[in-house]
Order: C-alpha cells, then structure tokens, then sequence
C-alpha cells in the first residue's frame, strides 16, 4: 500500500486501572497540532476492559475519534494482548503517525509494535514538528525530498546530544513521546468524540505472561512532575537527615522536594523524586538546585524549568552554566537563612 | 539450561561525544565500557549460573574492539563469547540491529535471553523487545528481580507506582535494569582465563533468516536528519558571597521578578 494512503494522528491512550494516564491528554494536545499541520484529525486508541466510559475525557482532550478495544484479556498490562491489540488497529486504520507515551508501559509496547508492523520507532522524544526530510534538498535531487514528514527530535548519549529523526519510507511513523513536555489543551467540557469499538479477538499463545501478583507502591510520594517549584538536593546535601533543610525551604514556597539520581542510589530518597535522564522531566516555574553539580543527565531532565536556582559551594560546578541565579556557598548555611528570610518576607 | 545474556560497549558518556559526517556516532572515537543495564543482566545470568549450573554465553554487536566487553564478560564468569561484527552491519537504528542480534541468537541454544533494558548511549529501550519479537518469544522488560522456577521465570516487573511479579515459560526474554543487582568484579583467575578463550567472530554471512535490506543504515526506518552536541542554555547571573549577602541576593532577584 502506498504511503500516501496512510492518514491521520494516532495516540495511545495509556490506562491502568481505568485512569487515564496525563502523558495520554498531552498526546492529544500535541497530536492536534500535527494533524491541523497535516489537514487531518486524531484519533485515541484505548485498550483496556471495561474502559469504554474513559473516551469522553479523551474527546474532551482533544479526540476526534476513539477506537476502543475493550476485552477481558487486557485488563491488566501486558506485552502481548497488548502489542496485539495495538498492531491490529494499526494494521487495520492505517495512521500516518502513531504516539505511544514513553512510561514503563510505551517503551516496552512501543517497540513491540513497531517491530510487529515492521516500521521504524524514534524513542523519548521531546519535540515532534511536521516538516522536510532531507531538511535541506541535496541540489539536483529537489524531487527525492519528501514532505509533510513527522520530525522527531530527542536526546540521546545521556543528554549530551540532540538528534531530529524521520521515517520516510515506513509507515506508520512511531515516536515514544516524554511525559512530562508536550501541553495538553485546555479541556473542552461536554466535547463528544466518534466512538468506534474493535476486537481482533484475543487467543492465548506462548507470548503470553502470568500475572501472580500485583504490588502498588504505598502513595508516600509527591508528584514531582505536577509541582510548581521544586527544591531539588545532590550529593552535597549529605545525607537523608539533612534534607530536612530542604524540606522546611520547600514549605515555606509550597513547594516539593526532589533529587538527583546520586541521592537515590544513596539510599537518602525514593526514586519517585528522581530528576533526570532516567528519572523524571519536570519543568517547574522554579527549580532550586542544591548540592547538585549539574551533570549532563540530571539537566537533561530539569532545563526547561522557567527559573533555576543553584546553590553549590563549587564554583566551577556545571550547574552554573544553566542557572539563572547561581549562589557560590556552603549550603548548610545558606538554605535555612533563605528559609528564614522568605519566611518574614512572606509573612508580611 | 542455557543463558544468552547480549551486551553491548558504549561511550562512556560522562565524557564527550563525537559524530560521523553522516550524523551517525563516531564510536572509534571514545572511551568504552560495558553497558551497566548490560552488566546487571550478565550478573543476574551468573548468579543463575551459580545456583543450577547454567552455561552463560555473552553476545555482542559491534566494532571489533568490543571484544573487550566480551573478555571483561568472560572474566566475570561468562562461558563462551560470540562477536557479531561486519562493515556492512554499522549505522544501524533499533530495527536493523535487533534484526542482526536476532540473526546470531538463531545459531545458538537458548532458554533465556537476557539484554539491558537500554544503553546509555542510544537510550531508546527498544533492541531487547524488539529482538523477542523477531524470535517470537515472550518479553518482560524492567526486570527488577529474576528468578528460576522449573521452565518457567518468575520476574520482577517495574512500573512507575507499582511491579507485577510475572511467570513466563522459557524460552524467554527479560530485559534487566541496573537496579537489579550490584555485578561482581572479574577474579585474577578469571581474567587470566578470558585471555586464553577463543572468542567467536561472526559476520553478516552467519546471520541466519535475515535479508541485507533490514540490516545497517540502509536497512534502517528510522534516518537521523540533524544531530549535534547540545547547545548550553545561557548562564545566568553568578554570586560568591557571604551567606547573608548570598540570600539578600537572592531575595531581591525575587521582588525583581515578582515572586514575592
């Protein structure tokens, strides 16, 4: 089939336990723009049992229409009655670009699929725009340069590098999307989406996984991702004791302490507070970084905070190269008097 | 039983990064070491290998100086090493390489196959999956804990808030998060022994059941349009002063911006 017959934006609307997960809505948000860019709608694909009640948020997010496998073997996630369903509807709908979010589920489907579909799949991207490929036409080949491609942009080498990569000859064009960077839109109330239900039926096979047991952590744990301003502690904080100086900062802003990965692999904090490359992309209006020395890995997944603050008694410390108000100083003396001063400041 | 465990060198990238013409990585270029998702999935194979007497074979795909992750493997307790090595295997994305590891492990004699869930240097976590889907195996991905059961594994499997403990026959796919353990060093006698084994060097001649058109840049979906090192947000504003000084600072920059 040619590749021009592929059409629209696909997205994987990630569910567990009947709660739409938020990368689903911020797919949406972002698939809007693609698909206004290319003339044609979106389209969430819900896979679940059970969850057919789940599209009208969809449609409020942004929807056009939802495709909805529902059955009893995709209650819980799993590999394979999952890569299933997706690849049926794939092969069966025939999208221009399919968004799957890159959570612990996507970048386990995603690749899956895509192998299954036999097309191409660009991991963690942070921006997706419609353009060129090649960017730029090799002179006497302006006709080899195809158009309307899905650009794919994302970090790779641990943060060090930023690569744009296209899909020109297979399709669909699949990316795995970071939680966490695109906006969703702004939810219209009462919005209706088409609904259309498929089941490519469902036999068990070898690929097929037992669940024993499912274990929910305890939820101890702020969402990091939601939080405005972040008080964020390194190696340089010390220990889990003194992060009690960073948790009294943070409740004078009503913020939410968070970490970098030394902290966590320190045994000081869980790695639900973990910033960075393979811990969570936030982009708070405030960041404070203290004690962090600003490693490649940990920026990469704190940069587009509005403002950042480092606090570091290294001058020389990378961090400075990416904060907005760096302090050189000893922590331990500087963070309960910043405490102590917003404090009267607030308190007035 | 035996164990498959694939690993792969990479830059460390704590350093820095150079690339091709063709945007492509210019791996001769760089400090290497063994992938630590990697690492953590050839321990957990020898910790298996301790307990039942499983035969660990480490497979890589690569420049011919990987051979040494392979010695470094050996070292550390692996059986017998294969390197899958050929010009025409180089610039590949995630499709055609886990086409070429797939090729390989079609030679050998597997229960479990066992990768990284992703290398620092690509970052995608798709090649483990993506190889269980060319052999049609079962996959379990973000291994937190592995353990035998008869012909079965019983896995860990991570997710954000929660794991699922999974069963899944063998012959399977489990790709392993360097949480998993904390790898051994290689013993004197080890790397003593890993001098001596022979490493066994396959090209794309002894890739089996696959076509020249899904293997190296050519045979990849996926084609890099741009890359480049990242360019460094702007520093801001740097203060070296007392910490009263420190935090007036600080607290003026505030009311500035009408924060408080």
């Amino acid at each position: 089939m040619a590749l021009e017959e592929y059409k629209g934006v696909f997205v994987f609307a990630q569910q567990v336990d009947n709660v739409l997960d938020g990368v689903a809505f911020e797919l949406l948000g972002k698939g809007k723009d693609l698909a206004k860019d290319l003339g044609t709608d979106v389209t969430a694909v819900l896979i679940g049992s059970g969850v057919k009640d789940l599209a009208d948020q969809l449609a409020e997010y942004g929807a056009d229409r939802v495709i909805v496998v529902d059955d009893p073997e995709l209650k819980e996630y799993r590999t394979e009655p999952y890569a299933h369903a997706l690849a049926s509807v794939i092969n069966e709908y025939k999208p221009d670009i399919m968004l799957v979010g890159a959570t612990a589920i996507g970048r386990d489907l995603g690749p899956t699929v895509s192998a299954r579909v036999k097309t191409g799949l660009t991991a963690d991207c942070t921006s997706l725009e419609i353009g060129d490929f090649p960017l730029v036409a090799a002179p006497g080949k302006e006709d080899e340069q195809k158009h309307n491609q899905l650009l794919m942009t994302r970090p790779a080498f641990g943060g060090n590098t930023i690569a744009t990569i296209a899909c020109p000859d297979n399709r669909p064009q699949m990316a795995t999307v970071r939680p966490g960077v695109m906006q969703k839109i702004a939810p219209i109330a009462g919005a209706k989406a088409n609904v259309v239900e498929f089941n490519p039926g469902f036999t068990p096979n070898n690929r097929y996984v037992e669940i024993l047991n499912i274990v929910k952590a305890v939820k101890t744990t702020a969402n990091i991702m939601e939080a405005k301003i972040l008080v964020s502690g390194g190696r340089g904080v010390g220990s889990k004791e003194n992060f009690k100086l960073l948790e009294d900062l943070a409740e004078v802003l009503g913020g939410t302490v968070s970490c970098s990965r030394a902290v966590v692999e320190n045994g000081w904090q869980p790695v639900d507070l973990q910033v960075g490359q393979t811990g969570k992309t936030v982009r708070p209006q405030i960041y404070f970084a203290i004690g962090i020395s600003g490693a490649i890995q940990h920026v990469a997944g704190m940069e587009d905070s509005d403002l950042i603050i480092a606090i570091n008694k290294d001058e020389d410390a990378p961090i400075f190269d990416v904060a907005d108000y760096g302090l050189v100083g000893d922590l331990n003396k500087i963070v309960p008097a910043l405490t102590a001063a917003l404090k009267a400041e607030l308190g007035k | 039983m035996n164990i498959v465990v694939c690993i792969k060198q990479v830059p460390d990238t704590k350093g820095g990064v150079k690339f091709n013409p063709d945007g492509t990585l210019d791996r001769a270029a760089m400090l290497a070491i063994m992938n630590p998702d990697d690492k953590a999935g050839l321990e957990a194979a020898l910790r298996i290998k301790d307990e039942t007497g499983a035969k660990v074979t480490v497979l890589t795909m690569g420049l011919p100086k990987a051979d040494a992750v392979l010695r470094e493997a050996m070292a550390m307790g692996a059986d017998e090493a294969v390197l899958v090595t050929d010009r025409v295997l180089g610039g590949a994305d995630t499709w055609a390489t886990s086409t070429t590891i797939a090729g390989a492990l079609r030679n050998l004699e597997y229960d479990l196959i066992i990768t990284g869930r992703q290398a620092i240097d690509g970052d995608t976590a798709q090649v483990g999956p993506q190889i269980a889907e060319h052999l049609g195996l079962p996959v379990i991905s973000y291994a937190a804990d592995i353990k035998v059961e008869g012909d079965s594994v019983v896995v860990k499997r991570q997710y954000e808030d929660r794991y699922h403990e999974l069963k899944a026959k063998m012959p399977c796919l489990i790709t392993a998060l360097s949480e998993l353990n904390v790898p051994r060093y290689m013993t004197p006698g080890g790397i003593f022994d890993a001098c001596d084994k022979e490493v066994t060097v396959w090209g794309r001649a002894d890739l089996k059941d696959v076509d020249d058109s899904d293997l190296g840049l050519k045979g990849s979906p996926t084609k890099i349009a741009k890359a480049s090192d990242k360019v460094a947000k702007g520093a801001g504003e740097k203060v070296n002063l007392d910490p009263t000084e420190s935090v007036n600072y600080l607290i003026g920059k505030f009311k500035e911006k009408h924060i408080i």
